[in-house]
């Protein structure tokens, strides 16, 4: 246990180590959607997620963007419990008809300004789920979209550059 | 005796033909409601579904050599019900009575499951008839009387990054006296959209059944085509297949061990079990081109081979886990705070999980001694030997322990198959067949027993049904939090880590 805890104190972090081109990608990403945050919202944005019907692939890997790898915290990006509390929607589809009310009451309650980011082929398109009688189709049928990151799951840099797409977007027309 | 009652109803009957590998049986109403009879006398449901004029169960029992299926022709909409004899099958009937419009005689439960009222149609795998929509909300709850109690109602949207589904609490101050889960928020019509689809699209389909799990899904899809047509698949194909569900397995169990960790507020473990869970994703990536090696089991064999590398790499990341594992295991050993929370929190009592035939580590934690990949052994598992960690404290603690058994016992079945990988192909074409051809498979899917069922004909899908191992451990979880606090309903829950995806459908 103490082993642990000392190794954890001296040892280089993990997100900072041995950077790859894929690291130093990250890195960049990262940065430049703090730069763009601050100039909106001051210090930060937060995020609520709503699956609206995923298999909860993209889950996993929106998940991943709190790990200590990819750890979008750093970057003053946060996720939140509730959307009272939160600046945009990270929605997962494709939208079931059964999940079509709670989604549009989550983003009623969510205080504008709002951006909300459709994720995973389902979210954006309908994914394999298009034509079936319970699915609603994407996000954007149901509330508006503003950015949609696509990929069956997207891997966590391309959610991390989704978020900064976002952020260009909303400088440009909030 | 009691669960030789089915092996005695089926004995010298004949199966239907073209159904592999294990036997179908068409009964009468009577032989149906015997089987039910039998399924409450000890024998266990590991599946139960609709067709256009049918349903069938699937049933084991230690009397019988293999699972059977038996079916019973639906004559004017209506089944006598199983659940009435046993409860495991009642979330399965309503679900049946949902989409098919059927009506299960005498069923304890007849409230609707999946259908929320917002699909505009009843029975979309029946007769399709108009239905206008229903308020969603409405939706009766069981009733709960007593002094000093109230209602916690929580989702479907949650308060994490997780999939949605409604827990109904009555608790009494911090106590939990019930709770009642509604699910089907996350619906998407799967068992309709396999129907008439052609076999690669519904591999995709199958997939994406459940995205945690969507190796062994996709490998229980494909021997399920592969019974049904009669296909061999290439050896080489079979070792990665297992390379592949045992570092799913690993991704998974890793994941949930530090999240349950977190969710008793120790997030060191889940900062230290989250990145090792990176790093395995990292090396499937490398090997397989997709962290979460999706669409690469297809009917055949496998639809991308590794190179010398991709096998390297894999066991490099063990080298490197391995040691880092052991000491995060050491710590939640000698972390008593820790231990607090999760040692006689969530306990399920050994008969529960019997009864439901509950797997994975809800089974194992709580005295269940069954592991698909040993007890309906498969290739690549078939022949070997392994530890299957089995427990009998049934709590929080216990599915932890189970879950960490199993990531060490996948570290050694990785090494053994990438230390000998076959040479030579791994897929091989599939067959047309214009007659119409059944098969069945299970896989172990990293939360339990994954069945999927098919009908094949014309190379396409003229039925396939996709059972995740939530369906039998999902009520557990309601008898799991009984008489614990409301706190302790994350843990509980994360220990589990039922599908809502897989569920839903």
């Amino acid at each position: 246990m103490r082993t642990l805890l000392l190794k954890s104190l001296f040892a280089r972090p993990v997100t900072l180590a041995a950077p790859s081109a894929a690291d130093v990608e990250l890195e960049q990403a990262g940065r430049a959607l703090e730069e763009r945050a601050r100039r909106l919202f001051g210090r930060a944005i937060t995020i609520r997620e709503v699956d609206a019907g995923s298999c909860n692939g993209c889950e996993l890997e929106i998940h991943a963007l709190n790990n200590a790898v990819y750890d979008v915290e750093r970057f003053g990006i946060r996720f939140a419990a509730s959307p009272r509390h939160c600046d945009v929607l990270m929605v997962t589809g494709p939208v079931t008809h059964n999940m079509k009310v709670a989604l549009e009451r989550t983003y009623a309650a969510t205080p504008a300004p709002k951006w909300v980011v459709a994720v995973g082929d389902c979210g954006c398109g309908c994914g394999v789920f298009e034509g079936s009688y319970a699915v609603v189709g994407a996000v954007d049928k149901v509330i508006p979209v503003d950015l949609q990151i696509k990929g069956c799951p997207p891997r966590p840099i391309d959610l991390l550059k989704g978020l900064i797409a976002l952020m260009e977007k909303a400088t440009v027309a909030p | 005796m009691a669960q030789n009652r089915i092996a005695d109803l089926l004995a010298g009957r004949r199966p239907v033909a073209h159904h592999r590998p294990w036997p179908r049986y068409e009964v009468d109403a009577a032989t149906w409601d015997a089987v039910g009879q039998g399924l409450a006398a000890g024998a266990t449901l590991l599946g139960l579904w609709g067709d256009a004029d049918a349903v069938h169960a699937a049933v084991t029992a230690p009397a019988l050599d293999a699972p059977c299926i038996v079916s019973l022709a639906v004559r004017a909409g209506v089944f006598p019900s199983l659940g009435r004899h046993h409860p495991p099958a009642i979330r399965l009937e309503r679900t049946i009575c949902d989409l098919y419009g059927f009506a299960a005689t005498d069923a304890p439960d007849t409230r609707r499951w999946l259908d929320h009222g917002a699909w505009r149609l009843r029975a979309p795998l029946g007769d399709k008839s108009p239905a206008a929509p229903r308020d969603p909300t409405d939706y009766d709850f069981r009733p709960v009387h007593g002094e000093g109690l109230h209602q916690i109602p929580v989702g479907p949207v949650h308060a994490g990054i997780i999939e949605p589904g409604h827990f109904r609490f009555t608790a009494n101050g911090e106590i939990v006296a019930r709770l009642e889960e509604r699910l089907g928020y996350v619906h998407k019509g799967i068992d309709g959209l396999l129907t008439g689809c052609e076999l690669d699209k519904a591999a995709r389909i199958a997939a994406r059944v459940s995205g945690d799990a969507t190796v062994a899904a996709s490998f229980a899809f494909a021997r399920a085509v592969e019974a049904a047509l009669g296909i061999a698949v290439p050896r080489r194909a079979e070792s990665l297949r297992g390379v592949m569900a045992e570092l799913e397995r690993i991704a998974n169990h890793l994941g949930d061990i530090g999240a349950i960790c977190n969710d008793a507020a120790f997030a060191l473990l889940h900062a230290h079990t989250g990145i090792l869970r990176e790093k395995v994703l990292a090396a499937s990536d490398r090997a397989f081109g997709h962290r979460l090696m999706m669409d690469l089991i297809v009917p055949g064999g496998v639809a991308r081979d590794i190179d010398a590398e991709g096998a390297r790499a894999i066991i490099a990341t063990l080298d490197d886990i391995a040691p880092r594992f052991a000491e995060i295991v050491a710590y939640y050993d000698e972390t008593p705070s820790l231990q607090d929370r999760t040692c006689t929190t969530g306990i399920v009592a050994p008969e529960l999980v019997t009864r439901w035939g509950a797997g994975g580590h809800v089974g194992r934690a709580s005295g269940r001694d069954f592991d698909a990949r040993r007890d309906l052994a498969y290739p690549p598992y078939t022949g070997l030997t392994f530890k299957v960690p089995v427990l009998t404290t049934g709590d929080v603690d216990a599915r932890v322990r189970v879950r960490i058994a199993e990531v060490e016992t996948s570290m050694t079945l990785l090494r053994t198959w990438l230390a000998a990988l076959p040479n030579g192909p791994v897929r091989v074409d599939v067959p047309q067949s214009r007659e119409v051809r059944e098969g069945i498979a299970v896989t172990e899917a990293f939360r339990g027993d994954l069945l999927v069922w098919l009908r094949v004909a014309d190379g396409r899908i003229a039925r396939c049904h996709v059972r995740d191992a939530s369906w039998f451990q999902w009520p557990l979880l309601e008898a799991a939090i009984e008489g614990n606090i409301v706190a302790d309903f994350p843990l509980c829950n994360k220990s589990f880590n039922c599908s809502y995806s897989g569920h839903d459908l």
